[in-house]
């Protein structure tokens, strides 16, 4: 096989997913290349645990073409199903069997030798930081060491893509940045991810490129530096004013703040100014005899892309 | 995904032993009381007593109890509430290697509570003939058929509620499938008997017990067979449908 193809992880063009009427996921195209970390960025419906379940070889492909590891879901399903490792958005551990059970029983399933099972089960609650917890029972585990758990049971068959669906949501900071950590260490150790979120920070913090996708389609793509640049600028003004009536005086605000920085948003309680520098901009507020309560210049983030393709009215 | 459960139940063999015991009760109401008051039976023109009647039936029955209770109420559980086949399939196992380990196990677990009602009967003096170690392939096949068919009812059940219906579906059968009085009772009603896949493995395990052999034994084994086929079949369609949409 040629390096190049031997190098596309996943290929996606035109990939569809429709559940009845409902098109979940329409038309995208991928292409992930080994050793990279790569994030679906995305509001909740916006189809990316469809387009997870399809790259998993669970959930049938509605239309165009997908290839993992070079190979057709359809018809290779269980092959390509033995080279990941898939980290579900809800656990899936198995509550009847202990910490040290879920893995050695997860490594039967691929069909691993039963001492393979129990020498790389060991490796994992070390890895996991779960060695002390390993006999006890799935429901007593911490939310974080139940995630812990999931992300060390799909490294059992040693995957060489790892799929996680939005593997920190509703954990607490210290058990994200654990996680982030162990995910950071596997990228160290060559293992492609592929992760789902819609934490800005974590796709910030570990994504190389990303792709942002709205109602089952891709508004953007790159990485995460990319993004800012090219669909916000360098910095963002935050600006309260005193309380008046209504929201219509954030509008009025924002009118006669037309032309400071290279965009301006009035929100319920604040106005944005999009600028590449924010303190310039905020003389230019104080020259225009405008008088907030307060103002804040900070760095602009991926927060800021991800409102602006997907917009601030809530989708669900 | 047998290897699974073995180790799951290590911690619940309880239930498991519990299970056995309720046929066992039954047995010995029929020996200590029933059997007294009733004369003897003839099977395949053989006459036998009434405990020597009702024994085979009710190995049958705990072969199904067996296999009810695994398929049904852990299958839902395992299903509905631990996503436990989401996270098997994403494994290489396919949706016919679940139907496929979950209905062996709850088979292996109907086979359990058959083997040792057979070893119960034998120690009570109720066996006579070698024949009746074919009982047990026959309480397999029994077995089989309602893993399959329980695995079955399961994925179409929406919750616990659903679950009444498998008592509704149990209870009558045990009651009306020639356990515990001979086919020739229900007069008219006979061909209804028929439609019931226990009284199928009744027959046949009371004919091999008894050391007597008929053709129509053949007909109970396709019966008993061509359903559990179906329903695995079935079965695997159905995990499909739910879990891989």
């Amino acid at each position: 096989m040629a390096a190049a193809t031997d190098d596309l992880l996943i290929e996606a063009r035109g990939l569809t997913k429709r559940f009845g009427e409902f098109e979940a996921v329409r038309g995208i195209d991928l292409a992930v290349h080994r050793g990279e970390l790569f994030g679906f960025l995305g509001p909740n419906g916006a189809g990316k645990s469809s387009t997870m379940r399809m790259i998993a070889a669970v959930s049938p492909v509605s239309g165009g073409t997908l290839r993992i590891f070079g190979l057709d879901p359809r018809t290779h399903g269980p092959h390509i199903r033995g080279r990941l490792g898939v980290v579900p958005q809800l656990d899936t551990l198995d509550q009847e069997l202990s910490v040290e059970e879920n893995l050695r029983i997860y490594g039967r399933y691929f069909d691993l030798p039963r001492a393979e099972c129990r020498r790389r089960t060991a490796e994992l609650l070390e890895f996991a930081r779960l060695s002390d917890r390993a006999g006890s029972v799935v429901d007593t585990l911490s939310g974080g060491m139940k995630r812990r758990l999931s992300i060390a049971r799909s490294l059992i068959n040693r995957p060489e893509l790892l799929l996680l669906d939005e593997p920190t949501t509703g954990l607490d900071p210290q058990a994200r940045h654990l996680l982030w950590d162990r995910l950071y260490r596997l990228k160290q150790e060559g293992v492609t991810q592929v992760l789902t979120t819609h934490y800005m920070d974590e796709a910030e913090q570990l994504c190389d490129r990303l792709v942002v996708i709205d109602e089952g389609r891709i508004v953007a793509e790159g990485s995460p530096r990319q993004l800012i640049t090219q669909y916000s600028t360098r910095e963002v003004l935050e600006l309260r004013f005193p309380a008046r009536d209504g929201s219509a005086s954030t509008a009025e605000l924002a009118d006669q703040l037309g032309g400071v920085g290279s965009r301006q948003e009035a929100l319920a309680d604040r106005v944005l100014i999009y600028a590449d520098d924010g303190e310039h901009a905020l003389g230019e507020v104080h020259r225009r005899q405008l008088r907030p309560d307060s103002a804040l210049v900070r760095r602009a983030t991926l927060e800021d892309v991800f409102l602006q393709l997907t917009g601030r009215s809530l989708v669900d | 995904m047998v290897e699974r459960h073995l180790v799951a139940y290590r911690r619940m063999w309880l239930i498991i032993v519990s299970g056995f015991f309720e046929p066992l009760f039954y047995l010995l109401s029929m020996r200590l009381g029933v059997g007294r008051l009733v004369g003897d039976v003839t099977v395949g023109g053989r006459p036998v007593t009434y405990v020597e009647f009702v024994a085979p039936a009710l190995m049958a029955t705990s072969a199904m109890n067996g296999a009810i209770y695994d398929s049904t109420g852990n299958v839902m559980v395992r299903l509905r509430q631990m996503h436990l086949y989401d996270g098997v399939l994403a494994t290489p196992m396919t949706p016919a290697d679940v139907a496929v380990g979950d209905i062996g196990w709850a088979l292996l677990r109907g086979q359990l509570y058959a083997a040792s009602f057979l070893v119960v009967m034998t120690a009570m003096g109720l066996v006579h003939s070698w024949s009746a170690l074919l009982t047990l392939p026959a309480s397999a096949a029994v077995g089989l058929v309602f893993a399959a068919l329980g695995f079955t009812a399961t994925s179409y059940m929406r919750g616990w509620p659903d679950m009444d219906w498998v008592t509704v579906a149990t209870m009558p059968m045990l009651m009306f499938s020639a356990t515990f009085f001979p086919v020739e009772a229900y007069g008219r009603w006979r061909w209804a008997v028929n439609l019931s896949p226990l009284y199928h493995g009744v027959a046949m395990i009371r004919s091999l017990a008894a050391g007597v052999w008929a053709w129509s034994m053949l007909i109970h084994v396709a019966v008993l067979v061509v359903l559990a086929v179906v329903a695995v079949v079935v079965a695997a369609r159905r995990i499909d449908r739910l879990l891989r949409a």
